[in-house]
């Protein structure tokens, strides 16, 4: 047989589903935040670009569910189930929720990063997903890319070089 | 507000001429600035989703130097001058008269960040004084901040506004680019004027077309 990786590109306030040898990977994160839930077992992984913290923000109804850390770490959880992954044995990885710009401005538009990073892991609690590391807040932007066969998540960025978590 | 249904044709060219006043005046004060002939393209305006925006300047991976700044008083919004580092590293060094000046050389040095901070300071300021001539609006921009890092996590700064009421942007993009240095249009310099969604409302109440 033969086995081509491909990797699975996720756009900004989107999710995907990835097995192994394939790859999966989101670029340009800054105040976002990539989440990956995974089944090490199975070795799937789900990635998520998350943009806000909470769908109560949202003043349109039927947005984009992947929009938001609620509505979309529970959408992703569904596609994952829908792999036939079992909740209890998922496990997460997130990174993102920089804040590219300082300002004095009391706006809360402008702490949306550290939000963002709240939000993601209190859905992850809500769920019983262990959260095994992180590399959130700073100043810089941050690409992503989770390989689930070894479970690593590969974080690169302009200013601080390239890490893996 | 779901600004998506109620925008036509003629509301697009009103942000086009928008685009057209602002970054006229902003091409001339960098021209000024540079000593340099500095040419504009026709603005575009158009309402792309997200994921298309991060394409508008290469691709949100693409390592630019941006200056962000925020929109307040009779309209919000967010404003980005953003320059492919190329570009940057001409213009600072021409400014800072340094010709070993490298935006990719850590690290940078305070005079060059200053400078660019300024550069950026100058131009959208004449930008939204155009914009606020043309219109009688009252438009006071924040103090601009500055970082070189991926199109896409500066860019975003700018949708978190935006993304609460919508899964479009409706950007108003100018590209500025040395008539003397022949380049491609992805490493052109942009100014995006990303209006939000209240405020479109009131600029084409102002202009007659609401």
């Amino acid at each position: 047989m033969i086995v081509s990786n491909t990797i699975v590109k996720v756009g900004i306030a989107q999710m995907d589903v990835v097995k192994a040898p394939n790859t999966i990977r989101t670029s340009g994160l800054g105040s976002c935040v990539g989440v990956v839930i995974y089944d090490e077992t199975k070795q799937i992984a789900g990635l998520i670009h998350v943009m806000l913290p909470d769908s109560s923000l949202g003043k349109v109804d039927a947005t984009n569910v992947a929009k938001f850390a609620d509505t979309g770490i529970k959408a992703l959880l569904d596609l994952l189930k829908a792999e036939g992954v079992q909740t209890f044995k998922l496990k997460a990885k997130i990174a993102g929720g920089a804040q590219m710009f300082q300002f004095t401005s009391d706006k809360s538009s402008m702490r949306i990063g550290p939000r963002n990073v709240e939000a993601v892991k209190n859905e992850l609690n809500k769920y019983k997903i262990p959260l095994i590391s992180e590399d959130t807040g700073g100043n810089s932007g941050r690409t992503i890319e989770f390989n689930p066969a070894t479970s690593k998540l590969n974080i690169r960025t302009v200013n601080r070089g390239v890490s893996e978590i | 507000m779901n600004f998506n249904q109620k925008i036509t044709s003629l509301h697009l060219d009103v942000l086009k001429e928008i685009g057209n006043i602002g970054a006229a005046h902003a091409a001339t004060a960098l021209s000024d600035l540079l000593s340099k002939k500095i040419d504009m393209q026709v603005p575009k305006v158009e309402m792309v989703t997200f994921d298309h925006m991060m394409e508008l300047a290469g691709g949100s991976e693409t390592v630019v130097v941006g200056v962000f700044l925020r929109i307040e008083g009779d309209i919000e919004g967010s404003m980005f001058f953003i320059l492919p580092i190329e570009q940057a590293n001409r213009f600072i060094r021409r400014l800072i008269h340094d010709d070993a000046f490298d935006f990719y050389k850590a690290p940078v040095s305070e005079l060059a960040l200053s400078a660019m901070q300024e550069m950026g300071n100058i131009l959208s300021g004449s930008y939204l004084s155009a914009l606020s001539d043309f219109t009688k609006l009252k438009i006071y921009p924040t103090v601009p901040g500055l970082s070189v890092d991926m199109f896409g996590a500066i860019i975003s700064t700018g949708l978190i506004e935006l993304s609460q009421v919508s899964d479009h942007v409706i950007v108003i993009n100018t590209s500025i680019f040395e008539e003397d240095i022949a380049v491609s249009e992805a490493v052109h310099g942009h100014f995006f004027l990303l209006p939000d969604p209240d405020s479109f409302a009131t600029i084409f109440k102002v202009l007659g077309v609401s």
